[in-house]
């Protein structure tokens, strides 16, 4: 659905985006995270052909963009969510996505049938009467989502769809995406929110003005070094450390009935351990993984950027 | 595509008081006024003196044009880029040129419909007022024609123009419509050198300020043709 090469975006001397090359796949959830400032926004305007790209090539739906003629066939297939909702303030709910339903050329009827779908599934049909702007931010978000729905676009950008939104409200969108998601909409989710991008997102790529990395979560996750599992065992003794060394596992520590070690592939490697303790004659208490969180991927990559 | 912009727009102004305040208060209020002064003069002036301070109120209604417009263009363009919703619209499936349209329509239309609404009040009233003075209905007439159907828009779009490249160099509404709302002082000069007698508003004269108004509204067209663009506006405006 998109697929970049080089993609770069200078404003005067400033980089704002260098060099990104990256494929998101029709039907994918696709995470787009990074600090603020990364350039997530930007290349975002750039996928909508609302600025121009200063280098590399970039195509959606198979549209290159920086041709002022696929400029409309591409912002057609695109419903963009940006990170203020702007909505209009003095319309109504169902005025506001019938003027966006007008812009993408829907008919009349169309337009009735989906602001009604849109409306009732996110729970503002009783309100559509109301003016946008006494909603509340979360109803504004939804009504922001439903605004980029009405068309049915094949591609879904969100720029941040729950910052500034209380939990319940950033769950009610969370959901509305898992729903989405399972009707197999491509959608390209920029945030900063790593607990969401890694509740709702298929892949996701860190970017840092260049791309860090691109990966499932999980593949993420794995890519940080120093990953640590702690085993909590009923006892600890010699017969127990030995086989573990014998096992070959690396930076074994122990502390008290606690016991350290450095993996790479907790998923594989924890499973041996645990099988090596207990043929020892030793009771494993718990297991688990330390500083193997997605979070410490991202942070470890957006800090060595910095650095 | 430009129609569809342009009847929001109309909602919108609808829905805004004090904008509705100001297109229909104003010019009710102004033909009102100018119709009781014209009765006043008429009364007391020759004939020659008395068509010339016709002439020179139906003029004041070309700086309504002018003024009027602009605060719906500044709320239209910069009411916008406050609320934030430039970015979804400018992502939608329309180009600039339609948006652009879309917006000078939705500015220029209730704009020249309260100023002609506003003139047909003035000069009913006038023609009410004056028959048994001057004997003869003035309005209508080919000045008042030209003034209130030519200059008048050309007026209105030049107040549009000027506001759409004022809305890319301020950052709120109300200072949008204090710039803009400078769009008098042009029109007021020429008012004034009318009042002194350096011109005359005969027909002549009206068309050649048609004329360097129309040619400052292409000037002001393609300015603001440059400026309202996607990139300029996410990138460079304020």
């Amino acid at each position: 659905m998109i697929e970049t090469e080089g993609l770069t975006r200078k404003f005067g001397d400033l980089t704002a985006v260098e060099n990104l090359t990256l494929r998101v796949n029709e039907g994918e959830v696709f995470g787009f995270l990074g600090p603020n400032g990364a350039g997530k926004t930007t290349t975002i305007r750039m996928l909508c052909c609302l600025i121009s790209k200063t280098g590399g090539t970039a195509n959606v739906g198979g549209f290159e963009i920086g041709n002022p003629e696929n400029a409309l066939k591409i912002r057609k297939m695109i419903g963009l969510v940006p990170d203020n909702v702007g909505l209009y303030d003095s319309l109504t709910a169902y005025e506001n996505l019938d003027y966006y339903g007008t812009l993408y050329g829907r008919s009349d009827s169309q337009r009735r049938e989906s602001n009604e779908y849109f409306l009732k599934m996110l729970g503002l049909w009783e309100k559509r009467d109301v003016l946008a702007g006494v909603f509340s931010k979360g109803m504004k978000q939804k009504l922001a989502i439903a605004r980029a729905l009405i068309h049915d676009p094949e591609l879904l950008i969100m720029d941040e769809p729950t910052a500034n939104l209380d939990p319940e409200a950033s769950k009610a969108v969370r959901d509305f995406i898992l729903d989405l998601k399972k009707e197999k909409k491509t959608i390209f989710l920029n945030t900063h929110n790593l607990d969401e991008a890694q509740r709702v997102c298929d892949r996701i790529a860190i970017l840092n003005t260049r791309l860090m990395a691109v990966g499932t979560p999980e593949e993420l996750e794995r890519s940080v070094k120093g990953r640590k599992t702690a085993m909590q065992l009923r006892q600890v003794d010699d017969v127990i450390l030995n086989s573990l060394k014998r096992l070959g596992v690396r930076n074994l520590v122990r502390d008290g009935n606690r016991l350290t070690v450095d993996v790479v592939d907790p998923e594989e490697e924890n499973p041996k351990m645990v099988d090596a303790v207990t043929a020892a004659g030793g009771r494993v208490v718990t297991v688990s993984v330390l500083g193997s969180t997605l979070e410490d991927a991202y942070l470890g990559l957006v800090r060595a950027k910095t650095q | 595509m430009p129609w569809v912009v342009a009847k929001k727009e109309f909602k919108v102004t609808r829905r805004k008081k004090s904008i509705m305040v100001y297109l229909v208060g104003l010019p009710f209020l102004m033909a009102v006024a100018f119709s009781l002064l014209v009765q006043n003069d008429v009364a007391n002036a020759s004939l020659s003196s008395a068509t010339l301070g016709l002439a020179l109120l139906t003029f004041i209604f070309v700086i309504l044009a002018a003024v009027l417009p602009t605060s719906i263009a500044a709320y239209s363009i910069v009411g916008e880029k406050v609320e934030k919703s430039l970015e979804p619209l400018l992502a939608t499936p329309t180009t600039d040129g339609e948006l652009l349209l879309g917006k000078t329509i939705g500015a220029f239309v209730p704009a020249i419909a309260a100023t002609l609404g506003g003139s047909l009040v003035f000069m009913a009233a006038t023609d009410y007022l004056t028959y048994n003075t001057l004997s003869y209905y003035y309005f209508p007439s080919w000045i008042p024609g030209i003034t209130l159907l030519v200059v008048a828009p050309l007026a209105a779009i030049m107040g549009i123009e000027v506001a759409v490249i004022l809305s890319s160099r301020v950052s709120d509404v109300r200072g949008a419509n204090q710039l803009a709302g400078l769009m008098w002082i042009p029109f007021m000069t020429v008012f004034i050198a009318g009042v002194e007698g350096a011109i005359s508003f005969d027909v002549a004269t009206l068309l050649v300020i048609s004329a360097v108004v129309g040619i400052a509204d292409l000037v002001l067209f393609f300015l603001s043709r440059a400026i309202f663009n996607r990139e300029e506006i996410l990138t460079k405006w304020k």
